[in-house]
């Protein structure tokens, strides 16, 4: 069965994505490393996640290489979780209220 | 075994090609063999189970009225006379970032039938995730002798503790899982098994390099859960 065989890169791509991982990981370390604080802090960590994770997800798993069933079969329900994780901030930010109002001397 | 789905110039790319792969009668995710669409389904099971664990960190961490302990101090190491902020944790990154790529490099040189380097990698990458799990275990010594527990610790909110012990445990099983099917893999790759075909001890599938990558989507998926952790665990 030759089906697998699509996925042949060439070398230079994977060590490329591994020393920018490399080098994304550095980035997010120096953010707490140099004290960033409030939304530049924040900005940046999920900026440098992201980047990880979509070198990671697109060349490391070669999803880049897939068609766009799988792509998407993949890829887009995970979005949901989005939509819970502002849910349950929202939920918290209600609960801390909550608590301060009733709890908290 | 012949592979009847069409190949080539008559599969249409895109959109178009989305809509007739999902309305076509046989399968919907042509090129991708069953074993790598189930393991892509896994760990699409497996996001969301650590997206609730993430979740549900956030939800404690954001509605606690105790301060949160600072991630950057708990998981300092002494260096000489001054504190090194998250040294261990950078360690464990890099070192599981550097199992990411030796991995992906074997399922690159499993396909090029290429044994020996296929092995060497694999072990490599098994040795990296091992000691990804020592420093863990070292990390969960250190803090349980300071007093962390799953309902208290020194520094300020209780959560802290069950929120640390849940998600990085649960990632260390995975590791852990991980590092003993690249030992099992990197046996069937040295003594030939997925280039003979020979059937596997439990499932009796045929030996076929394809799995060197399914096993692969499953480390760099451990990886891809690591950059996670690390960025709201540990960063936020």
């Amino acid at each position: 069965m030759a089906q697998g065989e699509a996925q042949q890169h060439p070398i230079g791509i994977y060590l490329w994505v591994w020393f920018l991982l490399f080098v994304l990981s550095v980035f997010s370390y120096m953010v707490d490393y140099l004290g960033f604080e409030g939304y530049l802090k924040w900005f940046l960590i999920t900026l440098f996640m992201l980047m990880k994770a979509g070198f990671i997800i697109a060349v490391f798993m070669h999803m880049v290489w897939e068609r766009l069933a799988i792509i998407c079969a993949i890829l887009v329900p995970p979005g949901v979780l989005v939509v819970l994780m502002l849910l349950m901030a929202i939920e918290g930010n209600y609960t801390l209220l909550i608590r301060l109002e009733y709890f908290f001397q | 075994m012949v592979n009847s789905t069409p190949r080539g110039p008559t599969q249409k790319s895109g959109w178009q090609g989305l809509v007739s792969d999902l309305a076509s009668d046989q399968r919907a995710f042509k090129n991708v063999p069953w074993g790598k669409a189930m393991m892509w389904i896994f760990l699409l099971s497996d996001i969301f189970i650590f997206a609730c664990f993430l979740v549900g960190y956030m939800t404690v961490r954001i509605s606690t009225t105790e301060p949160w302990p600072d991630a950057s101090e708990v998981f300092a190491l002494h260096i000489g006379s001054r504190n090194v902020p998250l040294l261990l944790i950078a360690i464990m990154t890099f070192i599981l970032i550097s199992s990411s790529g030796t991995m992906a490099l074997a399922v690159k040189f499993g396909y090029e039938k290429n044994r020996r380097a296929t092995a060497t990698l694999l072990i490599l990458t098994a040795l990296l995730g091992a000691s990804f799990v020592g420093m863990q275990a070292f990390e969960w010594t250190k803090l349980i002798g300071e007093g962390v527990r799953p309902w208290g610790n020194p520094w300020g909110a209780a959560q802290f503790g069950a929120s640390f012990f849940l998600i990085t445990g649960f990632h260390g099983t995975h590791v852990s899982i991980g590092v003993i099917f690249l030992i099992i893999m990197s046996i069937k790759v040295l003594r030939g098994s997925l280039e003979t075909g020979r059937p596997g001890f439990l499932t009796g599938r045929k030996g076929r390099y394809e799995m060197v990558e399914t096993l692969g989507l499953y480390w760099h998926f451990v990886d891809l859960v690591w950059v996670f952790i690390f960025a709201f665990f540990y960063l936020w």
